[in-house]
């Protein structure tokens, strides 16, 4: 386990979400479901994070604003994709202003479906992430070590 | 002399759970002018009827917002039931306003620890969300789902709620009156808090007519206005209704007509279980097409006044459906009641009008 691992901290945006797995990821860090005895962190600065969470679809509006969250993340960096709209635009996917999931932005490492996705599916998300962190990040010594 | 400078608020923010962009222009500590800039949620769903028939159009009125997601679907299937000329039974429309209060009680829950965050009262705010996930444990018994309920159907609820279950969310309710009481005690009493809650944003009772605001954003400035006492639904059945208001006008007034509106609640839920009448809770329109003509319905949100309307053509799918949150009416508010505040209270007026972007934005 790396520093990182022990301890992630968390970027939260809502894509364009119905607010449903807004405050499902807000409730899952709440005293009941408590992701934070993971260690893990809620923060509002792309550079401080290790894990993006994303609810909801990317539009037209927002593709930028996400890219922009995304690159101002220090690597290594986990992306999970939370909600069914995150995952593939869910119900909204024919809508006009709707091009698709997160992925149609930023590479997406754990999809946690679910409309809304509980808790329950976060945490294990979040953890799943936390592993993929790992392996990241032991890439990236590993890569060092070879120059 | 003072310079002026501008500050980019979100989308992205650490206080907004939601996208929504605020060009601040300020000089020195003083905020002079809000510009928002909008369109970061937006889905295109009302153009969706022309691809979803009007019984599958539930699902996606529902998810205009998770957090009054049950009110939106009851907007919809009202509007829709008055086009189509269906009576549904009494049961179903006592269940759907006692689930739409049970809505209001975790919005407003929710609410109540999101402002108890932005003042920095950490306690507060977990003790709210905490008493929050008993009503989401109601939900989850009763319908299934914690946020999203799918219970409403055009013509009725797709199941029932026994009487037992009824019984078990009175018992439940009793038991969080006290604690919550004592939560609202401290929210209304502690010195700390109103510190930070008086005085702050004030619009006056002119204003607040004059930009026709709604919900407990208006109540706060004295205005009576609540669709609930124009009896639709199982309200008519209410022995005693009267809207809840408070003339400071300032964020402590908001924060306490929505304090209070969250156990004038619980009275109601408890008045229409002991009322229920048993004629069952009717199913599934079956009705092929829509007919022609439009009707339009208005009901009482957590955040205040919401307006749907559609229109049918004949056909299976409906023509147009048209929905006005009371965000967006509170907008402009918002922006009024900004002018001249000092930056560190930005925050905390944004919270107060309860801004619901995602059904604004749609
Ligand atoms: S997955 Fe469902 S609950 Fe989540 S944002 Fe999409 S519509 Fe809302």
């Amino acid at each position: 386990m790396s520093y990182s691992s022990k301890s992630p901290w968390l970027i939260h945006y809502d894509g364009s979400s119905c607010n449903g797995c807004d405050i499902e990821v807000l409730d899952s860090m709440m005293p009941l479901y408590d992701v934070e005895r993971f260690g893990i962190i809620n923060t509002g600065n792309p550079k401080h994070a290790d894990i993006f969470l994303i609810t909801g679809a990317i539009n037209h509006q927002n593709v930028n604003v996400v890219k922009h969250i995304y690159d101002q993340m220090l690597e290594p960096k986990v992306v999970v994709a939370c909600g069914i709209c995150a995952c593939t635009g869910g119900v909204f996917k024919d809508a006009y202003n709707v091009i698709g999931g997160a992925d149609k932005a930023i590479p997406v490492d754990v999809y946690a479906p679910g409309c809304a996705v509980r808790p329950e599916t976060i945490i294990d998300a979040v953890l799943k992430a936390v592993k993929i962190l790992d392996e990241k990040a032991a890439k990236m010594d590993a890569s060092e070590k070879h120059r | 002399m003072a310079t002026r400078s501008i500050i980019p608020f979100g989308p992205q923010h650490p206080v907004l759970p939601e996208p929504i962009h605020l060009d601040l222009v300020v000089e020195d500590e003083k905020v002079l002018e809000a510009i928002p800039q909008i369109g970061f949620v937006h889905r295109g769903l009302e153009k969706l009827t022309q691809k979803r028939d009007y019984n599958q159009f539930v699902y996606i009125a529902e998810r205009t917002c998770g957090i009054c997601s049950h009110g939106h679907a009851y907007g919809y299937v009202s509007a829709t039931e008055k086009l189509l000329g269906i009576e549904v039974p009494r049961r179903a429309q006592y269940l759907r306003d006692i689930l739409e209060e049970l809505s209001r009680i975790h919005s407003h829950l929710l609410w109540l620890g999101l402002l108890a965050d932005a003042f920095g009262f950490e306690a507060l705010f977990n003790h709210c969300w905490r008493l929050r996930e008993t009503i989401l444990d109601i939900f989850q018994r009763t319908c299934g789902g914690r946020i999203i309920l799918s219970v409403l159907v055009v013509g009725g609820l797709a199941h029932d709620i026994d009487d037992a279950d009824l019984k078990g969310i009175c018992d439940k309710l009793d038991g969080i009156k006290r604690d919550y009481l004592e939560i609202m005690d401290t929210m209304l009493n502690d010195t700390s808090v109103k510190s930070r809650l008086c005085g702050v944003g004030v619009i006056s009772f002119e204003d607040a007519m004059e930009l026709s605001m709604v919900g407990p954003f208006a109540k706060g400035s004295g205005i009576e206005h609540d669709m609930r006492s124009t009896g639709y639904g199982a309200y008519a059945d209410l022995e005693h209704f009267e809207p809840i208001i408070s003339n400071e006008c300032d964020c402590y007034a908001r924060c306490k007509v929505r304090a209070q509106e969250v156990v004038q609640s619980i009275d109601i839920i408890k008045e229409l279980i002991a009322k229920i009448p048993h004629d069952g809770v009717g199913g599934k329109s079956k009705a092929k097409v829509v007919p022609e003509g439009q009707s339009h319905v208005l009901i009482e949100q957590p955040r205040g006044e919401a307006f749907y309307y559609v229109r049918g053509n004949g056909t299976k799918y409906l023509d147009r459906f048209r929905l006005r949150t009371p965000t967006s009416q509170n907008l402009g508010g918002l922006v009024k009641a900004l002018q001249g505040v000092d930056l560190a209270d930005v925050p905390m007026i944004i919270l107060t009008i309860d801004p619901c972007i995602s059904c604004t934005e749609r």
